[in-house]
């Protein structure tokens, strides 16, 4: 099996570019999505619970 | 130790321990006439030492069930105890390499302690022996309690962790005997890494496992990046390691891969091991032990999950960016430096966010020489990742590649970085894992700290030094267009900083050995039992600013 130089090129210029970009979007909005914002305070303050058990 | 286990898995371990013997002397009978013999011999005995030792308790009772309702920690101790003692052997060796860059007949004649081979037990001890089980031992502590739960079972935890540890002792051994596959961080012959392979891999499943049993149902950041750091490693150990045995009797083999792909592939795994072995992994760390220690949230949560995934997608394209000036084609060059310079953003998001969390508790980077430790790793943080996407480009790499500078970048980071963010962690988790109210001395911490920096900013600005006038002195022509100076004239304009290097180097090894001493004393003294329940201290929450 021979994968041709130019293949690669233009298959790094066309869908490596938009994939990335696409999955850095996808990140933003997971991120940012209002309702998201709670769950994230919650894991930012829950490490500093003085709590030291597990529960299973 | 034992005690702590079930019947069961003590029945188990020693199933895998008479697995690993027979491997081990199946091994060493093949390759009798070949340095792997030792090597077999080696795992031989390692499986007999696991067998003896679980056989010996055997019948001890079994626990009762009260230690489910803790979580279980003896595997991170040892992983410390381990860590630490990697450390000072490792730092040792490369203080020792050091000194043998100023003054070469302290070899001593060895054919096992030539540059070449003592180096790589150097950057294996550190990087594999020092820093992985500082990974392990942190992992499983911030896995169970960002989970809430108890590992799923007793045995994989020791499998991981002493697995991981014959691994290094292989790799470390194997250099002194000749045994290498000569890539840069990947020296170990297949049978180490076959091994690790399997190590790997139940390390990941404890990760799954212990998740799929958490109460938690956001799975905090660190957990992210230390998983990723399990995952990453696992694809790029693999992939460059494919490679083709002589025979089962034979240490050598040779890579699937040869030429550019060959290099390409060792420098994908090179950068992404820097990466995800030590970036992911220790941002895991300072992303829990920063907060706790400081008694503050992190300073933006969606921050460090926007830096996750901008280091796991940026990462992966810039190991291109060591291969400048060879035959690999120019757009794979220029791509690993846009990666590279993209990388600052991610990269500077999480030292800004660890910076900015410590808004409202400078007081107590003041006062505690711990939390210090952490700050200062993420300020190195922040400064070797600009330095990095600075000496990726190509124009700034034809100075700086093959050069001193290279050697100083790589220990800003991993100094100044990797080390101390986990010494803060050490400290920080020593006293809670133990049970004590703090560390032996706190003084003895404050030592280390100043140590370690001095010895830091020593080293590093030595090699900026040597570093650059080596650059310059190789692309300085006469009028005559030839080269002005010889590569002997070179050296001896570098020898005053190999010796500043060598003392610097010698600063932070000090350091280090104050560490394992407190650490030592700390485990050892009964007399500082923590008073309450917990040695955690109640973190206590400082005024925030306003959002």
């Amino acid at each position: 099996m021979t994968v041709e130089h130019d293949f690669l090129v233009g298959l790094s210029k066309s869908f490596g570019l938009f994939y990335l970009i696409a999955l850095s979007i996808a990140v933003l909005i997971y991120t940012f999505w209002p309702s998201n914002k709670r769950r994230f305070d919650r894991a930012a303050q829950s490490i500093l619970d003085g709590e030291d058990k597990p529960w299973r | 130790m034992i005690a702590q286990l079930t019947r069961n898995e003590r029945l188990h371990a020693i199933q895998i321990g008479l697995v690993v013997a027979v491997c081990g002397l199946l091994l060493g009978l093949a390759g009798r006439d070949d340095p792997i013999g030792l090597h077999g011999g080696l795992i031989f005995v390692a499986g007999l030492l696991a067998i003896f030792l679980v056989g010996r308790d055997y019948y001890a009772p079994e626990p009762s069930d009260d230690r489910l309702t803790r979580y279980y920690d003896d595997p991170s101790k040892a992983g410390v105890v381990l860590s630490i003692a990697w450390a000072v052997f490792g730092l040792a060796v490369g203080d020792w390499v050091a000194w043998q860059l100023v003054n070469p007949d302290l070899t001593f004649g060895g054919g096992w302690s030539s540059f070449g081979r003592i180096r790589p037990v150097h950057t294996t001890s550190v990087i594999f022996g020092f820093g992985g089980n500082g990974l392990i031992a942190t992992s499983l502590y911030v896995l169970q309690r960002t989970s809430r739960a108890r590992l799923p079972d007793q045995l994989a935890p020791w499998f991981v962790l002493l697995g991981y540890n014959l691994f290094c002792v292989l790799a470390v051994t194997g250099y002194m005997m000749g045994i290498t596959q000569s890539k840069e961080y990947a020296e170990p012959e297949w049978y180490a890494d076959i091994w690790l392979v399997v190590v790997w891999v139940v390390y990941f499943l404890i990760y799954l496992r212990t998740l799929a049993r958490r109460k938690e149902p956001h799975i905090y950041v660190s957990n992210w990046y230390y998983m990723a750091f399990i995952l990453v490693v696992a694809i790029l150990h693999i992939v460059n390691n494919l490679a083709m045995p002589l025979s089962f009797g034979s240490a050598k083999s040779y890579s699937a891969f040869s030429g550019v792909q060959d290099a390409m592939t060792q420098w994908w795994y090179g950068h992404n091991a820097v990466a995800f072995f030590l970036t992911a992994g220790f941002l895991g760390m300072m992303y829990y032990f920063l907060p706790v220690q400081s008694g503050r949230p992190i300073f933006s949560y969606r921050l460090s999950i926007i830096s996750f995934w901008g280091i796991t997608f940026f990462y992966m394209w810039a190991g291109s960016h060591h291969l400048h000036y060879t035959a690999l084609p120019q757009w794979v060059q220029t791509l690993g430096i846009t990666f590279s310079l993209m990388l600052l953003v991610p990269s500077w998001a999480s030292a800004g966010n660890a910076l900015l969390t410590l808004n409202g508790a400078w007081h107590k980077v003041r006062d505690d020489a711990t939390l210090r430790f952490m700050m200062v790793a993420a300020v190195f943080y922040g400064l070797t990742t600009f330095e990095g996407s600075f000496m990726a480009i190509r124009s700034v790499n034809s100075l700086s590649h093959y050069t001193d500078w290279t050697i100083g970048h790589v220990h800003a980071g991993a100094l100044g970085w990797v080390a101390f963010i986990t010494f803060g962690s050490i400290y920080a988790s020593v006293p809670w894992l133990w049970n004590r109210d703090g560390m032996y001395s706190a003084k003895l911490v404050e030592a280390h700290f100043w140590l370690g920096l001095a010895g830091t900013v020593i080293y590093v600005f030595a090699m900026w030094n040597s570093g650059i006038i080596q650059g310059l002195m190789w692309r300085t022509y006469n009028e005559s267009g030839t080269l002005a100076y010889s590569f002997v004239d070179s050296l001896v304009a570098m020898r005053p900083y190999y010796v500043a290097r060598a003392v610097g180097g010698l600063f932070f090894l000090i350091g280090a050995c104050l560490g394992a001493y407190n650490i030592w004393m700390t485990i050892k003294n009964p007399g500082l039992v923590a008073t309450q329940g917990g040695g955690r201290p109640e973190p206590k929450l400082a005024a925030q600013p306003a959002e």
